[in-house]
């Protein structure tokens, strides 16, 4: 077994290890085609990271796509049990464009799913078992999580045009915190909204330290409820021991696809995100599912660059 | 303590950049020898400098090589780097124009060329106006380009206006206003958050003083 061992490289044991986490966790395995029909990407373009996807057409003259990501596979296929919950974690390669070399890219993907009736007990395991798979990866590992509700909420209750909207969200995505201000004054907003806006930009800290300051953000009964399950959430995780939990609006999802929490996942060394997910009760919707659903992906190729020096 | 790596803008800029730097509280001395060095340490403050071309310094930042940067907004509409930006300093001020011949007048009836090291920019610029355009990607004497019948106008980062005139240009529209910015890389600023907050802190009250 140790000579097994030996010959895996470091992506193929962060598979294994994570894929034998979700296992004992009792989540089932869900394994799917390369191919998938090119019409479910065309349908639900926004929600992939880039518009452009292999395609090729099938001897049966159907248009084919190498797939780009697993979550839209994962619904479309699944049946639903709106009442009952399907748990499923997946270990599965996808083609995407490389911002980079601005060509293709085969890039690994380990993550889990959970559908169906999802509740706060769901959304706080999710997390946790996200932090777990950080702490299997490395020793400094930081979860952020964000609201969306609230971020949007806001956003709704303080009457910002579309044209505001988006350049709110840009400013906030940016940590900006001038361009926010801006785009309160272009708004018209009160000096009290104008600092609130700006304070959701800024706002970074450990989950204890930001939870006493979320009431501020409750302008309607939409943000409002939004706050208690965001503070609900954070409480729970805090509760069940989870270290270095950040609260970060600047974490934001597709809103077209996406609602509640959102969260990445970061690994000292790594410069960029490791782990990604969130609450995509708005995919489902798109999609004609009645039941909920949350999940993140972890990938593990981003991880290589620390590992490296392990290999020899 | 664990060093910040900021990569700073080589040329007038990043020396101006430098100076806020260090009447913030963070600086390194041996940056000002004269000799061809790039990289500068002041392990006391726990800073180190490393100078780089002003449009590679958002690729530092954002594949985490350097913690923290300066450049220029043009740079971060251009390339748009995955970074989050922390500040605007309010220095290297300058606008991003339309220019062309004194006697130049848009014809809507055909594809307007416009020659441009901001290919972007350029389009969605014109994008937003419904404007059919063509791009000539140029690196450098964009100014030349409308008087050799290259293109019929030129975008470009306009701060005083000398090389326009010198080459009997004008500008025909300021659209965007530049100045630089302070960035991070995504991923390091959660792991050096502490420090990273103290230099923006320090460069903001200096920059607001500066207003």
């Amino acid at each position: 077994m140790a000579d097994l061992l030996s010959v895996l490289t470091a992506t193929e044991k962060i598979s294994l290890s994570l894929r034998a986490l979700y296992a004992e966790k009792g989540y089932g395995q869900y394994k799917m085609s390369k191919f998938e029909e090119y019409d479910l990407y065309a349908k639900n373009k926004e929600f992939l990271t880039s518009d452009s996807v292999i395609t090729f057409t099938d001897t049966d003259g159907r248009l084919l796509a190498l797939k780009p990501d697993v979550t839209l596979s994962i619904i479309k296929n699944t049946k639903e049990s709106p009442e009952g919950k399907t748990k499923v974690y997946y270990n599965e390669n996808v083609y995407r464009l490389h911002k980079g070399t601005g060509a293709f890219r085969e890039l690994a993907q380990v993550g889990v799913e959970t559908m169906g009736d999802v509740t706060e007990k769901d959304v706080v395991e999710t997390l946790l078992l996200a932090k777990e798979s950080l702490n299997l990866l490395s020793d400094a590992t930081v979860l952020e999580v964000s609201h969306l509700d609230v971020v949007t909420g806001l956003a709704e209750a303080y009457g910002l045009s579309a044209q505001g909207k988006k350049e709110f969200f840009l400013a906030l995505a940016d940590k900006n915190e001038q361009a926010a201000r801006s785009v309160a004054e272009a708004e018209g907003l009160t000096p009290e909204q104008t600092e609130n806006l700006a304070l959701l930009t800024t706002l970074y800290g450990k989950a204890e330290q930001i939870l006493p300051l979320l009431s501020r953000f409750g302008a309607d009964e939409k943000t409002k409820t939004a706050v208690q399950e965001f503070s609900a959430v954070l409480t729970a995780l805090l509760n069940a021991g989870a270290e270095n939990v950040y609260v970060d609006f600047s974490v934001l999802n597709h809103q077209n696809y996406y609602n509640g929490i959102a969260f990445k996942g970061f690994v000292k060394g790594v410069p960029t995100g490791v782990l990604s997910g969130g609450q995509y009760d708005r995919l489902m919707q798109k999609m004609k599912k009645r039941s909920k659903g949350i999940g993140f992906a972890v990938y593990p190729d981003e991880l290589v660059k620390i590992y490296a020096g392990e290999r020899k | 303590m664990e060093t910040l790596n900021i990569a700073l803008p080589k040329g007038r800029l990043g020396e101006k950049v430098y100076a806020l730097f260090e009447a913030a509280g963070f600086p390194c001395p041996s940056i000002k020898e004269n000799n061809r060095k790039l990289i500068f340490e002041n392990k006391e403050v726990g800073v180190r400098y490393f100078w780089v071309k002003p449009s590679d310094v958002a690729i530092y930042v954002e594949r985490g090589a350097a913690d923290i940067g300066v450049c220029g907004k043009d740079i971060l509409n251009e390339y748009r780097p995955d970074v989050y930006e922390l500040l605007d300093l309010g220095m290297g001020k300058c606008d991003m124009c339309v220019a062309g011949k004194a006697d130049f007048v848009d014809d809507r009836n055909r594809t307007l060329t416009v020659a441009t090291k901001f290919s972007r920019i350029a389009k969605e610029y014109y994008a937003a106006q419904g404007r059919d355009i063509d791009i000539v990607h140029l690196n450098g004497s964009i100014e030349i380009a409308p008087i050799l019948g290259l293109s019929d106008v030129i975008v470009d980062i306009v701060e005083t206006g000398t090389t326009l005139k010198e080459n009997n240009l004008v500008v025909l529209e300021r659209f965007l206003p530049i100045s630089a910015r302070l960035i991070a890389n995504k991923a390091n600023y959660k792991f050096r958050f502490s420090m990273i907050e103290r230099v923006k802190q320090g460069l903001k009250e200096l920059t607001e003083k500066n207003k």
